[in-house]
């Protein structure tokens, strides 16, 4: 009997004393959590993209509650800026819609293959093996490391090169950081979108033309053709200066390769009409 | 001569007597956060931050505990302190380090039953070690869990990467790697105390 009492005694002693400790901790490191931080981490998509530049949904949540602006959420755009807003009390601004495009038109037809691949099926396995398979060592690869970065579905490997699917697209920019060759950008999704050029091969035009026929080849037709000078070459690829641009299109309809185009005519508006 | 025996000890925990790798003990850690590096690295050094936090407390209770003979005591009264321990930890780690804090998630109050934990605080009262082996004891078992879950997060990234067979996707995999990389280490076996002369 004593020595239960005695064992029982000991355990609750040591547990006593554990408790006293971790009341006095949860004092010292009580972290306040704001209710309304809950709700808005509904309102948000939680896919965790990190493209708001906090470390997840409930984090930026939290900075909300802490006086962050409302519509940094890119994925969840202007619907969630203003349901958000609605739980804060404030007033929502504008949200600016971005998408991903993957520019690049070197598909199958346009490129060929330097050598067989056989390793492990990832574009960033393959860039490391001289620079890829593809000839031109600058485009796609279409292993498809942005596809499996995608959380909401919206990429597929079309001819051998990334295609992005805007509808579904939320511009996380999650395919953009998996990118070996960073040839994902991000472009403002609106009314009058601007022009993209789709290549990235940075060699002389009459090396881009052996290596696919859909590249840039820095020609400078654009150059002067665009009223504004938005547009410079560039290492051998052409660079529109956005700030400048105002989506007259006449680089589009001049180029002679056609590899600058304006996303939703070329995408969106091809399907809609 | 007692440093060439701190320093055996050290080295034999983080090596030959891996507490992952040749004793197999912490397991579900070990497979359940390797996933990404930098979540295997946190993970790692909070369970260091425990075993020896639970060391320095529990060395001294077992020492209590034979004085009044309560020694039966021993496996309750010291999951108790490692309890107390982690829950001190989860609260820090809430506090200073969040994103951490949010990466383990369950695999934070899982430490408490981390048995390598209870193991390293067990093991080193059967080994008879003084107070200054059993910390030394303690932290070397923590890097050589840090070791083991570093190296096997790169395995495991590779192992993801490599497309294996539909039925041995997943866990199937990741256990056979695990076994490899454990065979791996019993190369270590008998180097310790060669080098130390203990």
């Amino acid at each position: 009997m004593k020595a239960i009492i005695i064992a029982s005694a000991v355990i609750a002693v040591i547990g006593l004393l554990g408790a006293v400790l971790l009341v006095a901790a949860s004092k010292l490191f009580a972290v306040t959590e704001d209710e309304r931080a809950k709700e808005v981490e509904l309102v948000l998509p939680g896919a965790n993209c990190g493209s708001c530049g906090y470390a997840g949904c409930a984090a930026y949540a939290k900075a909300i509650t802490e006086g962050a602006p409302v519509n940094q959420c890119i994925a969840g755009g202007a619907a969630a800026a203003e349901k958000i807003a609605a739980i804060m009390g404030v007033e929502a601004g504008d949200a600016t819609e971005y998408k991903a495009m993957v520019a690049c038109r070197g598909d199958l037809s346009h490129t060929k293959k330097r050598y067989e691949y056989h390793g492990i099926p990832t574009c960033a396995a393959c860039n490391v093996l001289y620079n890829g398979d593809s000839s031109c060592p600058f485009g796609c690869l279409g292993f498809g490391d942005c596809v499996k970065a995608c959380k909401f579905d919206a990429i597929e490997i079309v001819d051998g090169i990334a295609r992005v699917d805007p509808k579904k697209c939320t511009g996380c920019g999650a395919c953009k950081t998996a990118c070996p060759k960073r040839i994902i950008f991000m472009y403002e999704y609106k009314r009058k979108p601007k022009p993209i050029v789709m290549c990235s091969n940075h060699k002389k035009g009459v090396d881009t033309r052996r290596e696919c026929t859909e590249g840039c080849i820095g020609c400078g037709k654009c150059v002067k053709n665009c009223p504004v000078n938005a547009i410079t070459i560039h290492d051998n690829v052409a660079r529109v200066d956005y700030d400048k641009c105002i989506s007259c299109r006449k680089c589009v309809t001049n180029c002679p390769i056609n590899c600058i185009i304006i996303p939703d005519r070329e995408l969106v508006g091809a399907e809609e009409t | 001569m007692i440093a060439a025996k701190l320093g055996a000890i050290f080295f034999s925990m983080i090596l030959v007597n891996n507490y992952v790798l040749v004793k197999f003990l912490g397991i579900c850690p070990f497979l359940g956060v390797s996933k990404q590096l930098s979540s295997a690295v946190g993970m790692a050094v909070a369970v260091t931050v425990v075993m020896a936090m639970a060391t320095a407390v529990t060395w001294p209770l077992q020492q209590l505990l034979e004085r009044f003979d309560l020694v039966y005591l021993q496996t309750i009264a010291f999951i108790l302190v490692i309890a107390v321990l982690v829950q001190l930890l989860e609260l820090f780690l809430k506090k200073f380090i969040p994103p951490l804090y949010v990466a383990l998630g369950v695999y934070l109050p899982l430490i408490t039953t981390n048995c390598a934990v209870l193991g390293v605080t067990i093991l080193n009262i059967d080994e008879g070690y003084s107070y200054i082996e059993s910390l030394v004891c303690a932290v070397g078992a923590g890097i050589g869990f840090l070791l083991a879950m570093v190296l096997f997060s790169g395995v495991r990234r590779r192992v993801e990467d490599a497309n294996p067979p539909k039925c041995m996707e997943g866990l199937p995999i990741t256990l056979i790697a695990a076994a490899i990389t454990a065979l791996s280490f019993t190369g270590f076996g008998g180097i310790v105390e060669n080098i130390f002369g203990v």
